[in-house]
């Protein structure tokens, strides 16, 4: 069974030529094609690409070249730019548009000898939580067809549940990264902000957004950021420190490692079972040797409301560019330019991307910018220093990753507030720029559970530790959705 | 905080977005609960806090002044809406 290997285990059969990486191409191509009717995760398919990188692959395998990633079949989130393959970012907007030029999470992956089977689906530009807003349809999680996979990464969260690909990447602004691994029961890294470049992914909310990997296991996601994060001169906050070997202290003991459980992530609105699942989860943890220790993180209610000022303040600056003149959508038979923009903007982007632009644009305008704008990076300000002043006393903080499991299609779609309040656990990490990750951690009525881990700044590689030792003594990660086993 | 169709119209000018006549009173409902919601933050006092703007406040760093780009304006505009002859078209702007 090909499809459910991980990448260390893939990249164990590709050295020992067990089987090639365009086998192994043209099995993950097939699959896909097989059951992604049901599941919707993809944008576009790259076949012949995929072939081509993988034949390379091949080549390089032969001499004995290459990284743990060389062959690997992989999905990119239709947010990173793939030069000549169409990048839509999941809206009407960029229906039409080939990027010129690829990200540098891609080049780092090509280089590294990633095969590239495709784009995932997602919310568009990325605002949501349910992939609901796609233009391309919404995604089904795998665990649940009427259920939502999470968002914004929902494509890559169920395309790595339903085992269509061994990884994929992502993109976490206020948790989309580790809400849909919470959701889809896979294992998501929301590295540092400034760790992996930013560097041809489409902007949401510049301050926020950073990539990350999604993946089966922990081991793997030290693989692919290995790949992923490093220093790259065209992201202006991209930062110059050293990369690690992130599988290095993967085995390492966690005895004293100090968890911090703040009480605000333990109180209103977290689903009893959730709850339930989490409280093992420590229990295991306290059984490999860590200690448990109760904090506050007081500010935290009010991540959410910064959130939804600081963001939309950003994408309505950030979503100025599509403008209908250099590319993307561009309405019929403009009468003048002020109708070139205002139809093409209109027709081009979706009901929530709209709100979020026009309550950015309210929120800085003349005479409200005090109010909203410097106010909600005050309160991110005072967020923060919860986090700081937290981590003087442990070494990670872990809680629910989400309040409840997937919802279904159309529950929340009515309410922007309630669909807010699904990252209630997550957004304030991406208010601090903090690293972060989901792991599963059981189920409640079937339906996965992720336990979030949140580490100091640049503690990836600690995070990733805790995680592997969690799946080395629990098998949450290796439970597949039904009819894709 | 409570937004009319009239304050939608306003907005959806600033950032240069058409909305259709039909929707204009949801987003007025939509926006209004997202800035109630937000209220929240005037709870919280941040007399003496500085502002956070980047989540390691860190500066921009600056590069030697020199040409880093090639030209690459075939390339670029192959995806353009409208071009003639090296140029980007829009409608006459000025009469």
């Amino acid at each position: 069974m090909m499809h459910s290997k991980t990448i260390a285990e893939l990249a164990a059969g590709l050295q020992k030529r067990d089987f090639s990486s365009e086998e192994l191409t043209r099995a993950t191509l097939e699959r896909i094609e097989q059951h992604d009717g049901s599941l919707n995760s993809f944008i576009t398919v790259s076949g012949e690409l995929a072939l081509e990188q993988a034949r390379l692959a091949d080549q390089r395998l032969a001499k004995g070249e290459g990284s743990a990633l060389t062959g690997i079949p992989v999905a990119q989130k239709d947010i990173f730019c793939t030069d000549g393959v169409l990048t839509s970012c999941g809206s009407r907007m960029l229906e039409n548009f080939i990027a010129p030029y690829n990200a540098t999470v891609v080049e780092r992956m090509n280089a590294a000898g990633a095969v590239m089977v495709g784009k995932t689906n997602m919310d568009e530009f990325a605002m949501g939580s349910s992939n609901e807003t796609s233009y391309y349809g919404a995604v089904r999680n795998p665990w649940n067809t009427a259920a939502v996979p999470g968002g914004s990464s929902g494509g890559s969260a169920a395309a790595v549940a339903a085992r269509l690909v061994p990884a994929a990447t992502g993109t976490d602004t206020g948790g989309s990264i580790r809400q849909p691994a919470s959701l889809c029961g896979i294992t998501g890294l929301k590295p540092t902000y400034g760790r992996v470049s930013r560097y041809g992914m489409i902007a949401y909310a510049s301050s926020l957004d950073q990539g990350g990997p999604l993946a089966q296991t922990a081991e793997d996601a030290a693989i692919l950021l290995n790949a992923m994060a490093g220093f790259d001169e065209r992201d202006s906050t991209s930062v110059d420190t050293p990369v690690p070997d992130y599988t290095a202290g993967l085995g390492n003991d966690l005895g004293g490692l100090r968890i911090g459980l703040p009480k605000e992530y333990f109180s209103q609105g977290l689903d009893d079972g959730v709850a339930g699942v989490i409280d093992m989860a420590i229990g295991e943890y306290k059984k490999l040797g860590a200690e448990v220790v109760e904090i506050s993180l007081p500010n935290s209610p009010l991540a959410v409301p910064a959130y939804y000022v600081v963001a939309p303040a950003e994408c309505s600056s950030n979503l100025s560019r599509f403008d209908g003149v250099r590319f993307g959508h561009r309405c019929e038979a403009p009468k003048d330019l002020e109708d070139l923009y205002k139809r093409s903007r209109g027709e081009g982007f979706g009901a929530e991307v709209k709100r979020r632009i026009m309550i950015g644009t309210y929120a800085l305008s003349a005479g409200y910018y005090d109010a909203y704008y410097l106010k909600a990076q005050k309160v991110r300000r005072l967020i923060s220093e919860d986090f700081r002043q937290a981590f003087d006393k442990v070494d990670v903080i872990m809680g629910p990753t989400a309040p409840t499991v997937a919802f279904n299609l159309g529950e929340k779609a009515d309410d922007p507030i309630t669909m807010y309040l699904s990252d209630i656990y997550t957004i304030a990490v991406n208010l601090a720029g903090l690293p972060g990750i989901s792991i599963p951690a059981g189920f409640v009525k079937d339906m996965p559970v992720g336990l979030q881990i949140i580490g100091n700044y640049f503690e990836e590689a600690r995070l990733l530790n805790a995680a592997h030792r969690f799946q080395q003594t629990t098998d949450w990660h290796k439970q597949t959705p039904p009819g894709f086993e | 905080m409570s937004l009319d169709k009239n304050d939608v119209e306003r907005i959806a000018h600033l950032a240069r977005l058409q909305i259709d006549e039909a929707d204009k009173p949801e987003y007025a409902t939509n926006l209004s609960n997202i800035l109630d919601f937000v209220e929240q933050l005037g709870t919280v006092d941040t007399e003496n806090v500085d502002p956070m703007a980047h989540p390691s406040d860190a500066t921009q760093r600056l590069r030697e002044d020199v040409v880093t780009e090639t030209n690459q304006r075939e390339r670029f505009q192959k995806i353009a809406p409208q071009v003639e002859n090296g140029l980007y078209l829009v409608p006459k702007v000025i009469e």
